[in-house]
């Protein structure tokens, strides 16, 4: 965890001439940009150095398959198979022949060179334009050696962000609740793990119930219900020190929780002779504010990126809606008059959306829709599934899935799956048990 | 014409038993469920002879059926008998409906009982009230029988 801490020495190295390729994230992208990770270069002793600090072989190829899969799984490229690369890493990070690179149909193509200077990991990696032949970007850094990984998300978060034009969401982290056992009886345990499903680590050890852990958008801060005692209540954690508190002293069950964009209140729901109200409390000065007042449910509240708009979910015309109001409570209006009904509300990072869980005809789908309702969109549907998170980019939303049980009441799973906000590219988020409640950090490099 | 009198005699044969079993498992979810509230007791355990612990809720709903009233009251008048036991009404909401909501219904479910019992006596200091949302069903399946089951609110001793 320390790691997080220690600040990356980027050096942006200057580029004359400008790229050409673009990729185009709006639509959903049937033919990914081809592009050639080139593994990266690294001489002998360097080699040597990090086979002892790491037990890594190599290196320089461990950090380009993190770039390779990276790149795979947001589907808008497409990695070509090394063994068809015809120049060597070392000579192809100096000046690539674009002619070789071009006969393998690359588009792109990615070099570079990792070295051992002072005990640290020095990496440069350039960016080409094959059909061009020139350099789009070159970046160098330094970092302790354990940042491995994490130089791998970096340099793909680079490359994204120069060939789409936005900022990537690779060197990010999810925290999610880990699931085993059976159906009637989960043992649920709070799990972290990078976003590619690497350093998968569990924060407790399943003795109580905990559910739905979020993200503060600043800090390393996470806050999520804990049934510590048989009081579900909503803790707050350190990820870095591992201290956890109860946020506020609720005569009864708080739940719910999410940071405020800014990440100094925490807004949820507390529920009290069968009403539940929504909350703030602010992390500094402890004052605790009533948001809600309305004798149906009030929950699952969420902030839009300014901080000025919270939406939730209220069932106050009858059913599950989604109802937007201003921060300090008034304004409430309802935004949701599809058919079906309409959970789990999350403004997205971009604040032009909102995602949403909608159930309807025994289905139910994750979709989106603008903050006044209109343009809903539904992007996939399932037996079940809820809950969906935002990449800090507002770009892809993770959610979790259940699976149907058979007639005998067997096969239960609950998995973490991703999708493009296009409606593409959806697939499983690899975790080592069961997982559910996933929630997507900041990109922890900026 | 002989042998498709044969095939008519056994599909009509066919018919019947189709009908027979569809008929057999109908009847036999009816049996158990009026509406989609739960009304039978494969999963109802007792509190004291003729005292059931738990009530049953329709999809989204938490009022009290007239057999979940018949039940608490016999729950209220077993704890008058007994004024030393202390109890925890549970909430539980079944899988289909987003974690958060559940939760919230649970919680509405479990205090419907808990008012209904102090109407009947019950001081609100011997009652604690425990949402799990639809973290704890009693029945795994993925149908609607097994959903009535897990909507229900079940009373807990505490002492």
């Amino acid at each position: 965890m320390k790691n997080f801490l220690i600040t990356f020495i980027i050096i942006f190295i200057p580029v004359k001439s400008f790229g050409l390729i673009e990729v185009d994230i709006t639509r959903g992208n049937l033919n990914p940009l081809p592009v050639a990770v080139s593994p990266l270069s690294i001489d002998e002793e360097s080699r040597k150095n990090f086979e002892n600090i790491l037990k890594k072989k190599n290196i320089g190829s461990e950090i380009s398959s993190i770039v390779e899969n990276n790149l795979r799984i947001s589907g808008l490229f497409n990695p070509l198979n090394k063994d068809a690369f015809l120049q060597e890493p070392d000579i192809a990070n100096l000046k690539p022949r674009f002619e070789d690179w071009n006969l393998i149909k690359a588009q792109a193509l990615i070099t570079g060179k990792v070295s051992y200077v002072e005990e640290k990991l020095r990496v440069e990696f350039r960016l080409w334009d094959v059909l061009a032949g020139k350099e789009m970007m070159a970046l160098a850094f330094t970092t302790v050696p354990n940042n491995w990984r994490r130089v791998g998300h970096i340099i793909t978060d680079k490359v994204y962000e120069r060939l789409t034009g936005e900022k990537g969401y690779f060197d990010t982290r999810i925290i999610y609740v880990a699931e085993e056992g059976p159906k009637t009886q989960r043992v649920k345990k709070l799990a972290i793990m990078d976003q590619d499903g690497a350093n998968n680590k569990f924060l407790t050890l399943g003795n109580e119930l905990v559910l739905t852990p979020r993200f503060n958008p600043t800090s390393q801060l996470v806050t999520y219900l804990s049934y510590f005692r048989n009081l579900p209540r909503v803790y707050l954690l350190d990820i870095e020190t591992g201290t956890q508190e109860v946020v506020g002293d609720f005569p009864g069950m708080t739940f719910a929780p999410r940071f405020s964009p800014d990440g100094k209140k925490i807004i949820m729901s507390f529920a009290k002779d069968g009403n539940s109200e929504i909350y703030t409390m602010d992390l500094e000065n402890r004052i605790v504010e009533k948001i809600t007042n309305h004798p149906s449910i009030d929950t699952s509240p969420s902030y839009s990126p300014d901080g000025k708009f919270i939406s939730f979910n209220s069932d106050r015309s009858g059913y599950q809606q989604i109802y937007i109001m201003k921060s300090d409570g008034s304004n409430v209006k309802r935004i949701s008059f599809g058919k079906g009904i309409y959970g789990t509300p999350v403004w997205s990072p971009r604040g032009d959306l909102i995602a949403f869980t909608k159930l309807h005809k025994g289905k139910f789908y994750i979709g989106v829709m603008r903050t006044d309702g209109s343009g809903e969109r539904l992007l996939t549907e399932n037996f079940y599934q809820e809950a969906p998170s935002w990449s800090p980019n507002g770009r892809v939303l993770i959610f979790y899935r259940e699976t149907k049980t058979d007639s005998s009441g067997k096969g239960f799973s609950a998995k973490l799956w991703s999708i493009d906000l296009t409606g593409y590219n959806e697939r499983q988020v690899p975790t080592p048990t069961d997982g559910s409640d996933p929630s997507w950090s900041s990109l922890l490099s900026n | 014409m002989k042998l498709s009198k044969i095939l008519k005699n056994g599909f009509l044969i066919v018919v019947a038993c189709l009908a027979l079993s569809a008929c057999a498992t109908s009847k036999k979810s009816t049996g158990q469920m009026q509406g989609d509230v739960y009304t039978g007791t494969d999963t109802v355990e007792y509190l004291a002879s003729g005292v059931p612990d738990r009530v049953f809720f329709a999809t989204n709903e938490s009022v009290l059926t007239t057999a979940s009233r018949e039940t608490l009251r016999k729950q209220a008048a077993w704890l008058r008998k007994n004024s030393k036991i202390t109890i925890v009404l549970e909430g539980h909401a079944d899988e289909r409906g987003t974690r958060e909501y559940n939760l919230a219904l649970g919680e509405r479910r479990a205090n419907a009982a808990k008012d209904y019992l102090m109407t009947y006596g019950i001081s609100s200091d011997r009652i604690s009230v425990l949402s799990y949302g639809k973290e704890r069903p009693v029945d795994s399946g993925s149908n609607p029988l097994a959903w009535s089951k897990n909507r229900r609110s079940v009373t807990v001793k505490a002492n």
